[in-house]
């Protein structure tokens, strides 16, 4: 499990507790470039602790994230935010649309989605729904299956999915989660989403004004426009879907 | 020869000269060098055979030579400014990739110290007695 990290001392050890409690899997935090005490906050609550020299965004914390979990031959990599709105008991959903049930193989990237309509946390202006709306059509139809939250940071990815993440992982904004997906969709993988519901977040500021909405808006379009029109080179994955997935590390 | 030949004739010799120089001590890649190379013997020619732009104006149908002058002028300001927003995209790039490997390196130098320090504590207590672990 990899949870990238910036300055999040004050909610990085419950949510590592909160993982290591329910579920029995190693837990790598990326903190990338923290001015604050979030690497030793880890380490004291006995997460593996990979410090960036400086802050690249989620984009370059989660590659670092995969390289290891590469090197170190994890199959399956779960991606979590470190400020604790992603309830780890969800996990086991996640996982299991990573399974081959039937006949129907299973996904490579599997998105944990909020529910439509949740808490009043997620109170979002017009124009921030209109942007992710637009999103996820479109990433909905490249998919060919419903997603209905792309910036969602709470996902597994199976060996093929992280083979590819291993190498291209942008690091522009929402590169970490609209433009990945793209690529990943491009380099063959499927992707799929399983509903969850997010807690409020444990610590930290979320940023919300209208000036910031139609600014999220426009990076949006661009975003997308760039993970669109952008070449990417080949990925190794040209293999089996259903051959590569695993189970927990 | 007038002020303004004489003044662009100085110009040019100056760039060629700070360009020279930042060669011969290898402060200025070769690659970035040839494009004010370029630029410096343009300034150069333009200054004592003025006729060349005069004709170069005529033969592409300016009115203006000046306007030609400005436009060319401009043109490669722009090339030489998206140059250098791609060189500094791809050592970005560069960087984040060598940022992303020393954290990882970090992380596998730690992990192998540490189990180093709890797996042979005596050797190396005897062999290096500066580190205490």
């Amino acid at each position: 499990m990899v949870m990238p990290a910036w300055n999040e001392q004050d909610a990085i050890g419950s949510t590592i507790h909160d993982v290591t409690s329910t579920l029995g899997v190693d837990v790598l935090v990326v903190d990338d470039g923290s001015i604050d005490h979030t690497a030793r906050e880890a380490m004291r609550a006995g997460a593996v602790v990979c410090s960036l020299p400086y802050n690249l965004g989620v984009g370059g914390a989660m590659r670092t994230g995969y390289r290891y979990a590469l090197r170190h031959g994890y199959d399956t990599v779960v991606q979590i935010d470190a400020d604790g709105q992603h309830d780890p008991r969800y996990l086991p959903h996640l996982l299991e649309a990573l399974r081959t049930r039937d006949d129907q193989p299973g996904a490579d990237l599997v998105i944990g989605a909020r529910f439509a309509g949740e808490g009043a946390d997620y109170q979002v202006s017009w124009v921030r729904r209109m942007a992710m709306r637009m999103l996820a059509g479109t990433l909905s139809r490249l998919a060919g299956t419903r997603l209905t939250d792309v910036t969602s940071g709470f996902r597994v990815a199976n060996r093929r999915a992280v083979e590819v993440f291993a190498s291209h992982y942008p690091a522009e904004y929402l590169g970490d989660t609209v433009e990945s997906m793209v690529i990943a969709l491009r380099a063959g993988c499927s992707v799929t989403q399983v509903a969850v519901e997010m807690r409020p977040r444990q610590g930290g500021v979320p940023s919300q004004t209208p000036f910031k909405a139609a600014l999220f808006l426009g990076r949006a379009v661009m975003a997308l426009a760039l993970a669109l029109i952008r070449r990417w080179p080949d990925v190794p994955g040209d293999r089996e879907p259903a051959a590569t997935v695993g189970g927990l590390p | 020869m007038n002020a303004p030949n004489i003044l662009g004739i100085i110009g040019s010799v100056v760039i060629l000269v700070v360009l020279f120089e930042l060669l011969r001590r290898r402060h200025l890649r070769e690659k970035y060098a040839v494009l004010w190379a370029a630029v410096a013997f343009g300034v150069l020619v333009l200054t004592i055979a003025p006729w060349v732009l005069n004709t170069a104006a005529r033969l592409v149908g300016v009115d203006v030579p000046a306007n030609l002058l400005f436009f060319v002028a401009s043109m490669v300001l722009m090339v030489l400014t998206l140059q250098h927003s791609y060189e500094l995209g791809r050592l970005e790039d560069k960087t984040r990739t060598l940022a992303e490997e020393i954290a990882l390196l970090r992380l596998e130098q730690d992990s192998i110290r540490r189990a180093a320090d709890t797996g042979s504590q005596d050797d190396m207590s005897s062999t290096e007695g500066s580190e205490t672990p």
